[in-house]
């Protein structure tokens, strides 16, 4: 009991330390630093507003759709922050894995915990322009929070495999590009869910990522977004993602764990 | 709570290293296909090696590079796996594998102590409480909030150095810290490690250097070849490990070649040194050999030397020194040259080399090095080339006198 206890406080002290020096690092020796938080998802926000939004008129149907965009946009950079930066978490420390034990789950946690820092900031911004745009704040954003949890959840699930597995399958990296590539088209973000065809849109919410994004726009935007009960027309079919996301979360961890103890010698 | 700090019972670890690295999906889809890929070779790095260190020993282990000595301990550190058997630790531990663990170069040295504090189990609170001490001793304070890529390499160095000897541990696994550093910084390593061995901390010592073997460790053990060799003291263990680099004349006729040369005028034989193995009680040594003169030779020189292990040449003499003139030798001529000598000699492991010169100065009969070898066994080993008998006595006040 006392090593257990002594174990949890390791990890503690070092998560703490990992995320403060992965944050000091980020904007390292840059003139703006810390504000590029703010820029990065803020400029393209401009090029897919003017792209999507003035152009192409994706959300004319839509009400405040400017801001129904960063929000997809701000909750996809998350996860792609998070899982990108998993594929190469343990590889990337791999001289410290050989020289000291420690609980290795730590580092991937430390990334998805930056992210959030991140992900924190950009929701600062999504709020000043939801009352730039005039949005209705609605009782339903006590829920979001939940629904954050979920992202956090899947998004360190999927971290979790890809680090595990970029350890003896170096391909991992370029696979992921590509899948995630794909994925951001085949979630609902640039284009709203009622643009394409039902049954399509049907499978897209299928995915725990667009799921949570469109719950979120539900929350926070409109409540005219539609979720997968609106989709399906029926409530529980929510627990189709969420179920997903906790096999997922359950069968990463365990694939971590049993892969950790021989990480040292295979990196 | 058990006596022992450290029990290794019947540790296995094998490498297995891939010919082609699988680590590509192509290579896996080719070997769904194929049934056997390429094959792997097995590293066997260690070989059922059981020990245990008790708590509050010095336990050092030596052996060749690639004996398997890191990777044993490495294993002790929880880092690899052992393939078959078990290793028991009993306290904190903490690897000093390598000094400045996770020292980040973008980041300030102030930073770096808190970033390598963390790694070796400090919360920010408890480096804030040693912050002032860490950097005394590094002896930093007009740098600490500069970037460590701006620091020289000894400085960095001085700055782990500090931040791990605050690492409160039960058990310390040190691996070859001592090969870095200035001389200043080196003494400083040793006064941690008397600090640590006063304070009875159990520490686990990966090394080179037989001198700190015999000077700290309580035991050592010698691995060869992914196996232990033996475990002992630390002096029998320092000598075995000097016998792996010295290997002796007994059926090793080549080696002889090489540090044996000259126009073979007059050659040498039976060489004897008595005892081979000299304790303290054991006041003289005897060197003895057989001179042949192959071909007429005028005015020989005869002479030897004793070179210790690190290659320093101890001592040695001539006849001419000693005003020995042999006019002439006729072939077939045979002389017997015997040298008696004082043992003042340090604990070590000696070699003695031979020649047969001609008094001009240029001509070498018979250059025999390393022509025969003696051990000397001595307890009471001082850090020094030569240890002749001392009667040491203090008077004045009372003096206990903890000999046997």
């Amino acid at each position: 009991m006392k090593n257990l206890k002594q174990r949890y406080r390791y990890s503690v002290i070092l998560l703490r330390e990992l995320v403060v020096t992965d944050f000091k690092l980020r904007y390292q020796g840059s003139f703006l630093g810390y504000l590029w938080s703010l820029l990065r998802p803020l400029a393209l926000f401009v090029i897919l507003y003017l792209v999507f939004v003035r152009f192409l008129r994706f959300g004319d149907a839509l009400p405040h759709f400017p801001v129904y965009l960063l929000l997809g946009i701000v909750l996809w950079n998350y996860f792609a922050e998070v899982t990108n930066g998993g594929v190469g978490a343990i590889v990337g420390k791999g001289d410290l894995l050989r020289k000291l034990n420690f609980p290795k789950y730590v580092i991937v946690l430390a990334g998805s915990l930056s992210a959030m820092i991140n992900l924190a900031i950009n929701l600062v911004v999504v709020f000043v322009f939801m009352l730039i745009n005039n949005v209705d704040f609605q009782w339903s954003i006590l829920y979001a929070p939940l629904v954050i949890t979920e992202l956090f959840v899947f998004s360190l699930a999927v971290a979790f495999l890809l680090s595990a597995l970029f350890v003896k399958l170096r391909d991992i990296n370029y696979i992921w590009e590509v899948l995630m590539q794909g994925a951001f088209y085949a979630t609902p973000i640039i284009y709203p869910l009622t643009a394409i065809p039902e049954k399509a849109g049907k499978l897209l919410m299928l995915s725990p990522v667009s799921q949570i994004i469109q719950d979120l726009r539900y929350a926070l935007v409109t409540h005219e977004t539609p979720t997968i009960g609106s989709v399906y027309g029926n409530q529980w079919m929510r627990l189709v993602p969420i179920g997903v996301v906790i096999i997922f979360a359950i069968g990463a961890a365990y694939y971590f764990k049993k892969r950790s103890r021989f990480f040292a010698e295979e990196i | 709570m058990s006596e022992e700090a450290i029990k290794v019972s019947g540790v296995y670890k094998d490498f297995i290293l891939p010919h082609e690295k699988k680590d590509s999906v192509k290579r896996i889809f080719t070997s769904l296909f194929k049934q056997k890929d390429g094959g792997a070779e097995v590293q066997h790095a260690l070989h059922d090696i059981s020990f245990s260190v008790k708590k509050g020993e010095f336990f050092g282990i030596v052996g060749r590079n690639g004996s398997g000595k890191s990777t044993l301990l490495k294993m002790l550190a929880g880092i690899y796996q052992p393939t078959k058997g078990r290793v028991d630790v009993d306290g904190k531990l903490v690897p000093f594998i390598e000094l400045g663990v996770g020292f980040n170069p973008e980041l300030t040295g102030r930073e770096n102590v808190y970033l390598n504090g963390a790694l070796l189990g400090f919360s920010r609170k408890e480096i804030t409480e040693r912050y002032d001490d860490i950097v005394k001793f590094a002896e930093l304070e007009r740098f600490m909030d500069q970037k460590l890529k701006n620091y020289s390499s000894g400085m960095q160095v001085r700055l782990a150095f500090s931040v791990a000897i605050k690492a409160e541990a039960d058990i310390l696994l040190v691996d070859e810290v001592l090969a870095v550093g200035d001389a200043s910084f080196q003494r400083k390593c040793f006064e941690y490690f008397r600090l640590l061995k006063k304070n009875k901390k159990t520490v686990v010592f990966v090394t080179h250097d037989m001198n700190a073997v015999r000077e700290y460790c309580d035991r050592a053990m010698l691995i060869e070849k992914s196996k232990i060799v033996s475990i002992d003291k630390p002096s029998r263990i320092a000598t075995q490990y000097t016998r792996l680099f010295n290997p002796s004349r007994n059926g090793e006729k080549k080696e002889q070649k090489k540090s044996r040369w000259g126009n073979e005028d007059i050659q040498f034989e039976n060489v004897s040194v008595t005892p081979s193995q000299l304790h303290l009680n054991e006041e003289k040594i005897v060197i003895k050999v057989d001179a042949v003169a192959v071909a007429p030779v005028e005015n020989p020189v005869f002479g030897f030397s004793i070179q210790n292990r690190d290659g320093n040449i101890v001592t040695g003499t001539n006849s001419q020194i000693k005003q020995l003139m042999i006019p002439q030798m006729k072939a077939g001529d045979r002389v017997t040259v015997t040298w008696k000598l004082d043992n003042v000699f340090n604990d070590d492991l000696y070699s003695v080399g031979l020649a047969a010169t001609l008094d001009d100065g240029a001509t070498v009969c018979d250059w025999w090095e390393e022509a025969a070898e003696f051990e000397v066994v001595n307890e009471e080993r001082v850090p020094y080339v030569i240890n002749p008998p001392v009667d040491l006595q203090v008077t004045g006040v009372k003096v206990e006198d903890q000999r046997n």
